[in-house]
């Protein structure tokens, strides 16, 4: 089944453009978008077996790490750059965010909305980080260093002077209900962000 | 001696001699009139003619890529471990090319071959061929075997090279380009050890300026010497520290008397007592003699001078004022690119300026820097990540031409 993310991007996507997927993890969304918006598509990766899952689907991946910088990109030499449930991971999310508008003439990011109810709820009930289904891993041993919440992107957004065309907010059933839209940092389980500068 | 030939072996081999009548115009503006081309295939040619990969060899390579001559062949081919029936380039999908260069010494026209015009060997005067030139022969070839577009090129170090090469000079006829353990071109570094090897040659008292054949000599003590500096370039320090010398822990090794000793980390690099002399004190000294000695009897002194003068000289950026990125622009394949991480002759960030010139001409790319102790030589033996990417990226280029002959 579709990452429910994805599914939403899709729409994002112009039919041929070139797409750049930032930990493109097994390169399925670049597949899924090879195959419905015939985009030419680079993926960088550093998972050996992700990678090896790429060349498998035929999507072109690069072995690089993205806090190693991505200066050997240019100047909007990309339609659009994805980083999808990536951005927590990244040892300076700011920097990635940076890059990714200069690399790209617009971006899609999305990630897990730690302000979301069951965080709270688990951080207030029980003073201890939440570890979930969706979120396994301890606070010492987890590749996600850096969670935020939706407000959190939208005022690192309204700092940098980004442009938010669209911010989708979901829950795991991938629905973006009226309430979820009225309390989206409460409700919403995945946040969306199609920006741009 | 293979007591069977293994089951994965594309079996005996027999190489066909080629020869070519119109003349080929070198880069340097030399022209040699006529040549003969050593060529070994593999695999079976299908009807559409789609499914032939070409392999480039490297300095030292030649056309016997796999399998063996004779019953009593001691050794298979230089890449053996990559080319065969359910080897990661499959011969029971494809059809393999794999030719000796022109100036090499393995049957093809060359240093030691007779010059019609002097009736003797051509020696020193036979001309400095380029990776472009050995291109436009290998181009010969491929029209020669009716094939219009290769499925694949590829090659690793030198090989590399010439996979680049069609990837610029020839866009219509590459449908994937796999470079292996490659650069855009050489460093200072990489130039000062051809020289060296170049020197150690041209310095031996038989080397008779290029004429020893006429002298009924060989420079085999400089061709031993340039081998033995090639090789140390070939390896990495931790590949040698692996490959000589006993663990300090065994106590089979009669040369430890106190097992506390951790130099060289644990191993005893001594092949037995100090000589106290310049006689052989440790294994990688009688290694590099063996490996020289071998290579000095089957491997041509001229040979080996113009086969570094190649890598010296090329760079495909030259045409585009050093724009490597422009220099791929009107490439038409899809690229493979693999480097290792203890590679130190063209190490990782070498390979990586090509990803990047390509990224830049909005080329379809993939690289994978692969994990590897065996520096430069990774490429040639099997490292299991390496293999399985060049399995499953082959894999698709198979289904790819049974797809398109499905179309057709």
């Amino acid at each position: 089944m579709m990452r429910p993310d994805l599914d939403i991007i899709q729409h994002w996507i112009a039919p041929g453009s070139r797409v750049l997927d930032l930990g493109c993890g097994d390169g399925g969304l670049l597949e899924y978008l090879k195959n419905t918006r015939q985009i030419s598509e680079i993926g960088l990766e550093i998972d050996a077996n992700n990678i090896q899952e790429c060349l498998s689907k035929g999507v072109n991946v690069i072995e690089q790490n993205l806090n190693k910088g991505l200066q050997n990109f240019g100047d909007k030499s990309f339609d659009t750059v994805l980083l999808t449930q990536t951005l927590q991971a990244v040892n300076y999310p700011d920097v990635v965010i940076d890059e990714m508008l200069r690399i790209g003439r617009n971006c899609i990011v999305t990630f897990p909305n730690f302000g979301n109810w069951r965080s709270r709820l688990y951080l207030l009930r029980k003073g201890r980080m939440p570890v979930s289904k969706f979120m396994p891993y301890q606070w010492y041993d987890t590749p996600n260093i850096h969670f935020c919440t939706v407000r959190d992107f939208d005022v690192l957004c309204r700092e940098k002077g980004i442009k938010v065309i669209t911010r989708t907010v979901v829950d795991h059933l991938h629905q973006g209900n009226w309430y979820i839209k009225l309390w989206p940092n409460l409700l919403g389980e995945t946040a969306i962000y199609h920006i741009s500068r | 001696m293979p007591k069977t030939i293994p089951k994965d072996s594309v079996g005996i081999v027999t190489p066909q001699c080629l020869h070519f009548d119109e003349p080929l115009t070198l880069r340097s503006g030399k022209v040699i009139a006529s040549y003969d081309l050593m060529v070994e295939t593999y695999g079976t040619l299908n009807a559409a003619k789609s499914n032939a990969i070409l392999i480039c060899h490297a300095l030292s390579g030649d056309h016997h890529a796999a399998g063996y001559h004779t019953d009593a062949d001691g050794k298979p081919g230089w890449w053996d471990t990559c080319i065969g029936p359910g080897k990661p380039i499959d011969t029971s999908q494809f059809f393999v090319v794999c030719l000796n260069n022109l100036g090499g010494c393995a049957g093809s026209t060359g240093p030691t071959s007779l010059n019609p015009e002097t009736g003797t060997f051509y020696g020193p005067d036979f001309p400095v061929v380029t990776v472009r030139d050995w291109v436009n022969s290998q181009l010969r070839l491929m029209h020669r075997l009716g094939i219009a577009q290769w499925a694949a090129v590829i090659g690793g170090s030198l090989g590399g090279m010439q996979v680049m090469r069609w990837s610029v000079s020839y866009p219509e006829k590459v449908r994937h380009a796999i470079m292996i353990a490659v650069a855009p071109k050489l460093s200072a570094q990489n130039i000062a050890f051809n020289e060296v090897a170049r020197q150690s040659i041209t310095a031996d008292p038989n080397f008779h300026n290029g004429r020893y054949l006429e002298h009924g000599t060989y420079p085999k003590k400089g061709v031993m010497l340039a081998r033995m500096v090639g090789h140390i370039t070939y390896l990495s320090d931790s590949a040698m520290r692996e490959k000589f010398g006993k663990s300090v822990d065994d106590p089979a090794n009669p040369a430890i008397t106190n097992p506390s000793i951790k130099s060289n980390f644990g191993r005893d690099l001594r092949s037995g007592k100090l000589s106290f002399g310049l006689d052989t004190d440790f294994q990688v000294e009688s290694y590099l003699h063996y490996q020289g000695e071998r290579f000095s009897e089957r491997f041509d002194a001229n040979t080996y001078l113009l086969m570094t003068k190649a890598l010296d000289y090329f760079d495909p950026s030259v045409d585009y004022e050093g724009d490597l990125a422009r220099t791929f622009a009107n490439s038409n394949c899809r690229f493979l690119l693999i480097s290792f991480s203890s590679d130190w002759r063209f190490p990782p960030e070498r390979t990586r300026e090509i990803v990047d010139a390509l990224l830049e001409a909005r080329k379809p790319v993939s690289y994978l820097e692969i994990e590897a102790d065996q520096g430069h030589d990774a490429f040639l033996l099997p490292v299991p990540r390496y293999m399985e990417a060049l399995t499953t990226y082959l894999q698709r280029v198979s289904d790819e031409v049974n797809s398109q002959g499905a179309k057709s």
